[in-house]
């Protein structure tokens, strides 16, 4: 038995995310290996062997890899996975975008963004905007799964001596090109990878306001986040928006800034281990998930918080 | 340019759900429906290519119950042309809704498919990228912008940490995100006009695919609850609390 961890990475480094859906992996009990598609991505292959508990490591090099378009990849990941019981992926855009393609290319049912695995066919996974979890088994002969990474503790990251194996599985259907990319660039962390995370909402008022978060997240390691409302509201880009629509995250911190609390924003940050509200309005909702609430006025708060941490 | 429009009935984002008292599924008594807000900005996507004199029809596809008509009238008010529903009472999987919709692709071959990247209900994100293993055509996930010219196609999408450019060749399926568009809603006038628009209703069971399901809910409950903590009054109390109680700064 055996489960292949579909990697991200961006042909230079490999993503933490995979870490933790490694661990997912051996949670089934399962010989463990990594796929590392890509394009002239030896150094990434390199890092996943020494992941610990990984078996192999799977290397394809391809032009068509390069920017993991979804119909090279998952013909790719489903032409190899006659050996494997189990393919995971992390619930990232690029797991979410290539694993159903994979899983109705093999007729399986896909189990999306899994929070806790119960049995080997077996596992929960949060519906309704987290409102509700759901217990479900697979019936399928070959489990197709997305992994939420905050539900799972990543594996360590050296310590293993996997072997690298080379394949020549090239898979170009030639439908569709990648044009361009813009990433944010920024010096904080990811806001998936971060320890300490403070978030800004529609209190902030504007987007110039967000400067007032940046000097307190220098001192703490911290990323920037906002909520929907704040996105909505064009104060930040969308990737900063953390929330059931944006991204989901469990920092050890998360400092809620002008954040009512919807439902929406909730189910992006609840399984954090601790949560701070700084908040005007006492009755609103974040209160209710916050460890320690401040009701203040956040232009007052924060530029003492910041002067005193 | 033929556009298909899969939607999909849910509970209304409003809602909040809670599961049953014996826990067998989500309590959906007397709870308000809606279409399925990612179905809306697909909807309006197709309408603005129609608008623009990029498209020619929209077909409104969905696979449910017949009370399904309802958000297929809400589709047609909107501005799709014709509507169709594949009358089923199973509550399929995406895999088994991407096989249905595959046989309405093989039917009316469209040019593109819009469709929401989820449904709020179950959360899956997973029939639009189904159909495209099945069709074998291109696609772009969460779309934030689609620019179709002739017979180019190039679609922004929402990638972690930014945004990526592709361009796709047709048929093709996009999947929305919801910054694409801000959906309309629909006049009076429309919503009477929506009521003489064509409607086909075909029995799943007439397309001759397996769409039993292949998951079994074992059980759907609450999710842990965190406890609400305590107000503080003061910053530095905050900072006190979270260096000595909570131990998260130094």
């Amino acid at each position: 038995m055996t489960a292949l961890v579909v990697a991200e990475h961006n042909n230079q480094e490999l993503k933490p995310v995979t870490l933790n859906t490694v661990t997912a992996a051996l949670g089934l009990d399962q010989e463990v290996h990594i796929l590392i598609a890509g394009n002239a991505c030896s150094s990434v292959a390199e890092e996943a062997a020494k992941v610990s508990g990984v078996a192999k490591v799977l290397l394809v090099e391809s032009s068509a890899y390069e920017n993991f378009l979804a119909e090279n990849v998952a013909t790719l990941v489903s032409n190899i996975s006659g050996d494997y019981d189990y393919i995971l992926a992390p619930t990232t855009t690029n797991g979410k975008n290539v694993m159903p393609r994979v899983a109705a290319l093999q007729d399986v049912s896909q189990i999306s963004d899994i929070s806790a695995i119960e049995s080997s066919d077996t596992f929960q996974r949060p519906i309704y905007a987290g409102n509700c979890i759901a217990t479900v088994k697979s019936n399928d002969s070959k489990k197709i799964i997305t992994v939420r990474n905050t539900a799972f503790d990543a594996a360590s990251a050296t310590g293993g001596n996997a072997e690298i194996i080379t394949l020549e599985e090239i898979n170009d259907a030639g439908i569709s090109k990648f044009v361009k990319e813009e990433i944010a660039e920024s010096d904080r962390p990811e806001l998936t990878a971060a320890d300490v995370i403070i978030s800004g909402g529609r209190g902030m008022q504007n987007g110039d306001n967000f400067t007032i978060l940046e000097g307190i997240a220098d001192k703490l390691g911290a990323a920037i986040g906002a909520s929907r409302a704040a996105v909505d509201s064009g104060f930040v880009p969308n990737d900063y928006q953390v929330g059931q629509t944006g991204k989901i995250v469990a920092p050890d911190l998360y400092i809620a800034v002008g954040i009512s609390g919807a439902i929406q924003h909730l189910a992006g940050m609840k399984d954090s281990k601790v949560i701070v509200a700084i908040n005007k309005d006492e009755d609103a909702p974040i209160f209710q998930v916050a460890d320690y609430g401040l009701v203040a006025d956040l232009f007052e708060a924060m530029p003492e918080l910041e002067s005193k941490i | 340019m033929k556009i298909l429009v899969p939607i999909k009935r849910v509970v209304d984002y409003n809602v909040k759900v809670r599961p049953k008292s014996d826990e067998s599924g989500v309590d959906l008594n007397n709870v308000k429906m809606a279409m399925n807000p990612f179905c809306e900005i697909a909807v309006e996507e197709a309408v603005r290519l129609k608008e623009s004199g990029k498209a020619e029809e929209i077909i409104a596809v969905t696979i449910g119950a017949s009370s399904s008509q309802e958000q297929l009238r809400t589709a047609l008010a909107l501005g799709a042309d014709r509507a169709i529903l594949v009358e089923t009472d199973v509550e399929a999987e995406p895999l088994g809704i991407s096989k249905l919709l595959k046989s309405i692709v093989d039917k009316e071959s469209p040019d593109l498919i819009i469709l929401g990247k989820q449904a709020i209900d179950g959360d899956n994100n997973q029939t639009g990228q189904m159909l495209g293993a099945l069709t074998g055509f291109s696609q772009a996930t969460f779309a934030s912008e689609v620019n179709l010219d002739g017979d180019n196609l190039s679609v922004t999408r929402e990638i972690d940490g930014g945004l990526q450019t592709l361009d796709i060749n047709l048929p093709a399926i996009v999947t929305t995100d919801l910054r694409l568009n801000e959906p309309r809603y629909a006049s009076l006038p429309n919503i009477m006009k929506a009521k003489s628009k064509p409607l086909d209703i075909i029995p799943a069971a007439d397309l001759g695919v397996d769409i039993s399901p292949r998951l079994e809910t074992i059980k759907v409950t609450l999710p842990a609850e965190r406890e609400a903590g305590v107000i503080v009054e003061t910053v530095d109390e905050l900072i006190d609390k979270l260096k000595n109680e909570a131990k998260v700064i130094s």
